[in-house]
């Protein structure tokens, strides 16, 4: 940023820890369940989504280790179904959907505008209600006997199980309204409170990831609230749109769910490519190649996103005619994502990388997204698709992104901005070892998979032969390799909160605005008004010392 | 951001908040918000557009048969009440921009008594159905004893054949003399032929009205309810001197559930 900060601000901030801050303004549980600040409510929200996270990954590891052997190892077949079914609705409602936009991007959101808060802070502070009372409706469907449809909901099976659909339903029906105002809020708010000098094309790059997100969760949610009321209407009072015994469709179901639920999977992986692309530009230390070309194609894939979802019904017996357009459509996808990946490999190229854990997770992203994204293609193509439908290829496909994608970034972004958060360090020791045993754990949960996969291991089911044990017992020791890293994550960053050092304002040197204030922020966020410079000229800061971090280089000054 | 913190009490406008510049940039930005919130209240109904479509491309007979149970002359009386809505509230917006507050008042009571009434007549329409068993999905029995009942009062539910005047007795209903309808057209079998002439799944004709028109009601009623806090805050002497936005919000969202409406009127009542 050139020469908007007075010199020493810096310094001042530093300072300014332990001051005045947003965990400090207000005290009292009632000053955070009500609080209107963004940043409030993007740390309720990070927490929400941990503890799902956890609750997610039990039933995973539970799953996992049914799978063990052939047949009965711990639980029934009944509960098996149960497992895997809440896996999937409490990954996918609760965690990934509002994973990285809801709490990093409630946070950062408006400190990279320069901005005091979103637009609507009051309907900030709904979207996470209705978070909670969604997340209360999944947790009363399991308690309830839990439901067995798969995270799909696929009539008629839905509409004829004794399990609690409704509950669960219901529960994913809120909380879309709560991912629907998140996205709402930040359209409104990039629109609107952007600071003078910021023209869109000099917005950092997870502001773009975050609005073309916004736009699919505005456009795409509803289709998905009312094809669940028509389910809940269904089971409650038998309307027989999707339930064939009454002259429904259940592939009008199938359309509509995917409808939403394809871009649902842009929702997950934007906000990760958005964090992406601040992590791979910070810490090579060097200016992200091909900013527009990064910004048009997450726009590019919020668009395609929308045109794809026939591609999950390549064998449900639609047209051929239509199979072959959604496949063709699908294929285009890869290029906006491709486009994404050169990019950042562009910017990587004679960089000075620095392997901070941060940047541990923005390469692992890249592998791991590279293989979700191309075995995506796979999938995509009609004849390899009618092989590999419904087998354990589809979940370490879909974990590779997902897993591989958006939670690998979230993590990547969680440590990037921890220091932000909370004002504190943790320990880049601990953070490369968790890394790594997440990289490796990860690897060998989910690669084996492919390979059963596409020798024919049918995904969800509870028993299979004999010649899959290996594949099997590996992708389970890989999940506690996993599950061990996360643990080993849990103990330092909690260390972190306690103990850890105090953060400088700017511990990376970035350039984006919200390193320009205290770490972690004051409740207004900025002591002057922010003018925005190119956000990613990285010249502009220069580092001084662990404790201070980086500075902004005073006009004139050589380093 | 005004470059003196602690902002939020020193502002002169009571209705800006602390972290916009200007009261402009506020409105803006609230009416921004509106718009993309009606974007998705038109992709939430978009999905029973489409499941109209699907069916009525699929199965055309069920709509061309159906389309007798529905009453043109309640459809067309309540599109005029609320078309007659959406003039008050667009007055509403503009008495509240020029700070009438009485006027106001009057215009948003005018409109709640529109939707009102628009919900009476939904109840009278609905109250015939259920009364002849023309319910959705499994709740579809049709049932000529009631319709015959019905057939005494003044409500013209019955099919076209018996409304042009209220029957005096059940036996005003014609029998099945028209016959089946065989190739005919538009088959117009009065209720008693309901189990001869009828098409398969004709139910589902229903349950596409009933989850339509119902939850476009539920727009109506929550739209009675934000046109009455508005009136409560009128009462309370805000709106005016400027500041006008939730009156502007709240009339946006009233014209998208007219708009809803008279998409819903010809798709439903009038295309055969």
């Amino acid at each position: 940023m050139s020469s908007v900060t007075p010199p020493g601000a810096g310094a001042a901030a530093a300072v300014a820890v332990g001051g005045d801050s947003y965990l400090s303004h207000d005290k009292g549980l009632r000053s955070w369940i009500f609080t209107l600040d963004h940043k409030r409510i993007g740390i309720m929200y990070l927490v929400a989504i941990l503890t799902s996270f956890f609750l997610g990954g039990v039933f995973a590891l539970l799953v996992r280790t049914e799978l063990w052997t052939p047949g009965r190892t711990i639980v029934s077949a009944d509960t098996y179904n149960k497992l895997f079914t809440l896996h999937g609705a409490v990954m996918i409602f609760l965690v990934l959907i509002p994973s990285i936009p809801a709490s990093i991007g409630n946070f950062v959101l408006p400190l990279m505008l320069g901005a005091k808060d979103v637009a609507l802070p009051r309907l900030n502070l709904a979207s996470f209600h209705l978070y909670v009372v969604g997340a209360i409706f999944l947790l009363a469907a399991i308690l309830t006997g839990g439901v067995d449809t798969g995270w799909t909901f696929y009539t008629p099976y839905s509409v004829t199980t004794g399990t609690s659909v409704i509950l669960t339903t219901l529960g994913a029906f809120i909380l879309g309204f709560s991912s629907i105002f998140t996205g709402l809020n930040f359209i409104v708010t990039i629109h609107k409170m952007r600071p003078k000098g910021m023209t869109f094309f000099r917005m950092p790059l997870m502001l773009w990831s975050l609005y073309a997100t916004a736009v699919i969760q505005v456009l795409a949610t509803p289709v998905l609230g009312i094809t669940l009321l028509l389910l809940i209407a269904e089971r409650t009072l038998g309307i027989g749109i999707f339930n064939p015994a009454l002259g429904g469709d259940p592939l009008l179901f199938q359309h509509f769910f995917w409808f939403y639920s394809h871009p649902a999977v842009y929702i997950m992986i934007l906000p990760a490519m958005g964090i992406e692309s601040e992590l791979i530009s910070v810490f090579s230390r060097k200016h992200i190649f091909g900013y527009k070309f990064i910004a048009y194609s997450s726009i590019a894939i919020a668009v395609f996103g929308f045109l794809v979802w026939g591609h999950h019904m390549f064998v449900s017996g639609q047209s051929g005619l239509a199979n072959m357009i959604f496949s063709l459509l699908t294929f285009s996808v890869a290029i906006p994502s491709a486009v994404k990946i050169f990019n950042w490999l562009a910017t990587m190229y004679k960089g000075s990388i620095h392997f901070d854990t941060p940047m541990l997770y923005a390469l692992a992203f890249i592998f791991l997204f590279a293989i979700g994204g191309l075995t995506g293609l796979f999938l995509g193509a009609l004849a390899t698709d009618v092989h590999l439908h419904d087998t354990y290829f589809v979940v370490a496909h879909f974990h590779y992104t997902m897993f591989g994608g958006t939670v690998i970034a979230f993590l990547g972004g969680l440590h990037y901005w921890w220091p932000k958060f909370f004002g504190r360090k943790y320990s880049e020791r601990w953070g490369k070892i968790a890394a790594l045993l997440i990289f490796v754990g990860f690897n060998l949960t989910f690669f084996t998979q492919f390979v059963m996969g596409s020798h024919g291991m049918p995904r969800r089911y509870y028993n299979y032969l004999p010649q899959f044990t290996p594949y099997h017992q590996a992708s389970t020791i890989g999940s506690y390799i996993l599950a061990l890293g996360f643990f080993v994550m849990a103990g330092y960053l909690a260390h972190s909160l306690v103990k850890g050092e105090r953060a400088p304002a700017n511990p990376w040197g970035a350039a984006t605005l919200e390193w320009q204030t205290s770490s972690p922020p004051p409740y207004y966020n900025f002591d002057h008004e922010m003018t925005a410079g190119d956000p990613y000229d990285l010249d502009t800061v220069r580092f001084v010392s662990p404790a201070e971090g980086w500075v902004p280089r005073t006009e004139g000054a050589t380093s | 951001m005004s470059a003196t913190h602690g902002g939020a009490g020193e502002h002169h406008d009571p209705h800006l908040a602390h972290h916009f510049e200007t009261g402009e940039q506020q409105a803006d930005s609230a009416k921004l918000g509106m718009w993309i919130f009606l974007a998705t209240e038109l992709l939430f109904f978009s999905g029973l557009f489409c499941a109209y479509a699907a069916y009525r491309a699929n199965h055309p007979e069920i709509f061309i048969w159906s389309d007798q149970f529905l009453d043109k002359t309640l459809g067309g009386l309540n599109t005029a009440i609320l078309i007659c809505s959406s003039l008050t509230m667009a007055w509403a917006v503009r008495a509240a921009q020029l700070g009438k507050r009485r006027l106001l008042a009057v215009l948003l009571t005018a409109t709640m008594v529109f939707a009102v009434a628009f919900l009476g007549v939904k109840g009278i329409e609905y109250n015939t159905k259920w009364k002849h068993g023309l319910l959705w999905g499994k709740y579809y029995h049709p049932h000529v004893e009631a319709a015959a009942e019905h057939g005494a009062e003044p409500a013209p539910a019955a099919p076209p054949a018996a409304s042009g005047k209220a029957p005096a007795d059940s036996s005003e209903i014609p029998p099945s003399a028209v016959g089946p309808a065989g190739l005919a057209k538009h088959p117009r079998g009065p209720i008693s032929d309901i189990p001869e002439t009828a098409p398969k799944n004709v139910q589902i004709f229903f349950s596409i009205y009933f989850i339509m028109t119902g939850l476009h009601g539920i727009h109506v009623i929550a739209g009675i309810i934000v046109i009455g806090w508005l009136l409560r805050r009128t009462l309370g002497g805000e709106f005016g001197d400027g500041y006008a936005t939730p009156v502007d919000n709240v009339g946006l969202y009233w014209h998208l559930v007219d708009i809803i409406w008279i998409f819903l009127f010809p798709l439903l009542y009038l295309i055969r």
